[in-house]
């Protein structure tokens, strides 16, 4: 299969500053990619880029094998829910549904009325009144009815309460066992993607600091504990995260491929969201050095 | 794409619609009783028996001071000049900054229709709806004004130019150039609201630069898309429309010579010599016993000439069709303009 989201080197520069550098980025198919990072990491950008708002000012990007937005045959395999859940204010519901209908070929009329139906919003209203949650379900459902191959949503549950999170990752998730979609979903908030990404990039200070799949990085992220030891002694092929020592203690997070033998560290498992933290810190403390230098001080 | 285009412009759509009925009725209802005046004043066949620039003058002053008709001309040419204005800043200026400011644009652009068509559709029909709405205007109040032009164009009474339709005040209100100054002012304002990105700043930018040109257009392009006529005549004293002096020995005279429904770009007075005429006074002006006749008699021996530039009625719609080119032209430049930028994705 080829991958969703192929990029290479790929840049974007707003007058002076530097939204994304250097992204080198290959996303198969079949995932629900998270793609995490603080506010302003970049995540908009990238997915900008991806669905053709934005041109790359280096570098470049691929969804599913081809230029983004270059035709409406490839405008039809993605869906798209920008930031913020934008619908139009003074159109209704129905209304809605008929704008999809009308610009979208593959649109798939059954799957959007039933949604808007389950959801229980009223065709007649317009969308400049709907709540917050009601908006986004409407924006998801324009977005899933056009029946895209890969389904692109930016920090779509951001602004909703718990409840109305709950209930769009449900829609998003019964969507996915259903169709045979890939689907790549940004937040700052870890705990939001846990549950239902298989997948994650992580993206900080406008670069990729980690991409992999969930089990995979899980299995290959371990917190050691052990007598405090000098870093260079480390075996060379541990990528050190994170590191903190006491006077007789160390403690670090790295990334090994085999098992850990030294029976002089205790090692834990750690969650996605400790990983996360791990590589986010990290970037903020060493912006432009290897990781390694932080252990030597 | 259609759809949308007409679902988001069905407001502004309707307004337009009952802006031109509510006018469309008062005109009919009173057009042809100012069409009777007109008759009723011997207009209509008066090269037969009598003096044109009379009966005209007399239809005019009939109208005038403050008549229900006076007041729906002169609105009537407001609304002409208005009008491309009004819809370069209400529909042009917000057609993109609208769907920025909303984030519409990115729902619009995420559908499986391209960039440039979306443009394209909406450009193209709410550019031709207000080009319809102009050529609208201007045929409905061009039909209600007839008798009023063209008396206008004939009331060259006691020295005053005949005011014709060619002259800049009624250019730009009459004709098919109101049509490509709709078409100009609709792209103007979606350039503007390209290249700003923001509703407020993009209309003010539109209005003010709409205004610079339609000043700029008469006052220094206009006269000399072709090239003026030159008419020199020797200057009647008894038939003056100007005579000044001032202390420092000038003297300044304006000849009553004019054109018919012409456009007069200049008036100059010139000497003999083919020097512009700045003075001295003659004695028998400056004296403060004579009378203006022993002064305007004095001038005769001066022989002054009087050279007018202008230019002549008849080439009324070879300057309609000159300017409705040049304002296609560039509402054309400005949608390619506009294409251009929306293909380099700087909008989001």
């Amino acid at each position: 299969m080829t991958a969703v989201l192929e990029a290479q080197g790929l840049g974007k520069r707003y007058r002076q500053r530097w939204a994304l550098t250097d992204c080198t980025l290959s996303v198969p198919a079949g995932h629900v990619v998270g793609l995490v990072g603080p506010n302003g990491a970049g995540k908009t950008t990238l997915l900008h880029l991806a669905t053709g708002m934005l041109a790359p000012t280096s570098g470049t990007i691929e969804i599913l094998g081809g230029e983004p937005a270059s035709s409406p045959a490839q405008l039809a395999r993605v869906g798209f829910v920008a930031q913020d859940t934008p619908t139009y204010a003074g159109l209704s519901v129905a209304d809605h549904l008929k704008f999809g209908a009308r610009m979208n070929p593959g649109w798939d009329a059954e799957l959007a009325r039933d949604r808007i139906e389950q959801l229980g919003l009223d065709p007649a209203q317009r969308a400049g009144k709907l709540s917050g949650g009601q908006r986004a379900q409407l924006a998801l459902t324009v977005a899933m009815a056009k029946q895209p191959e890969v389904l692109i949503l930016d920090e779509p549950i951001a602004s909703l309460d718990p409840l109305a999170r709950r209930e769009f990752l449900q829609g998003l998730m019964e969507f996915t066992a259903g169709h045979e979609v890939s689907v790549v979903m940004s937040s700052h908030l870890v705990a939001d993607l846990e549950r239902v990404c298989d997948y994650l990039i992580v993206l900080v200070a406008s670069r990729v600091r980690v991409a992999g799949e969930v089990e995979e990085l899980l299995a290959a992220h371990r917190l050691l504990t052990g007598a405090r030891r000098d870093p260079a002694t480390l075996p060379a092929d541990w990528q050190v995260i994170s590191a903190s020592h006491t006077d007789r203690q160390s403690t670090l997070l790295v990334r090994a491929q085999g098992p850990i033998l030294d029976p002089g560290w205790t090692v834990e498992q750690i969650s996605l969201e400790d990983l996360v933290l791990a590589y986010m810190s990290q970037a903020a403390a060493t912006p432009a050095r290897k990781p390694a230098l932080e252990t030597q001080r | 794409m259609t759809w949308l285009t007409w679902r988001q412009f069905r407001a502004q759509t309707i307004a337009a619609a009952a802006a031109l009925a509510l006018l469309a009725i008062i005109l009919a209802a009173t057009g042809p009783h100012l069409a009777g005046l007109y008759t009723a004043g011997g207009l209509p066949a008066c090269h037969a028996h009598g003096d044109c620039g009379t009966m005209a003058s007399n239809f005019i002053s009939q109208l005038k001071n403050g008549t229900f008709y006076e007041v729906l001309f002169y609105l009537g040419l407001g609304v002409m000049f208005l009008a491309p204005a009004i819809m370069g800043v209400f529909w042009g200026a917000p057609l993109i900054t609208r769907e920025i400011e909303a984030g519409t644009l990115r729902l619009a652009w995420s559908q499986s229709v391209t960039r440039t068509r979306w443009l394209a559709v909406k450009l193209g029909l709410i550019g031709l709806a207000a080009m319809a709405t102009a050529g609208l205007l201007s045929l409905m109040i061009a039909w209600w004004a007839s008798p009023i032009d063209r008396a206008l164009g004939m009331s060259s009474s006691s020295g005053a130019a005949a005011f014709g339709r060619i002259d800049p005040l009624m250019f730009a209100a009459r004709g098919i150039a109101p049509v490509a100054y709709a078409a100009f002012a609709f792209a103007l304002g979606v350039t503007a609201g390209v290249v700003i990105r923001r509703t407020l700043p993009a209309m003010a930018v539109t209005l003010a630069v709409f205004a610079v040109v339609q000043l700029a257009m008469p006052l220094w392009i206009r006269p000399h898309l072709i090239p003026p006529v030159h008419a020199t005549v020797a200057i009647n004293p008894a038939q003056l429309i100007g005579l000044m002096m001032s202390n420092n020995n000038t003297m300044t005279v304006i000849g009553g010579a004019t054109e018919p429904g012409a456009w007069i770009l200049s008036n100059q007075t010139i000497t003999p010599a083919g020097h512009v005429f700045t003075g001295p006074p003659t004695p028998a002006c400056l004296s403060q016993t004579n009378s203006f006749t022993a002064c305007q008699n004095s001038l005769g021996p001066l022989h002054l000439r009087q050279v007018i530039t202008y230019q002549p009625a008849s080439r009324y719609w070879a300057f309609q069709w000159y300017e409705t080119a040049i304002f296609l032209i560039l509402a054309l430049a400005l949608a390619g303009f506009c294409f251009w930028r929306i293909r380099q994705r700087r909008l989001s």
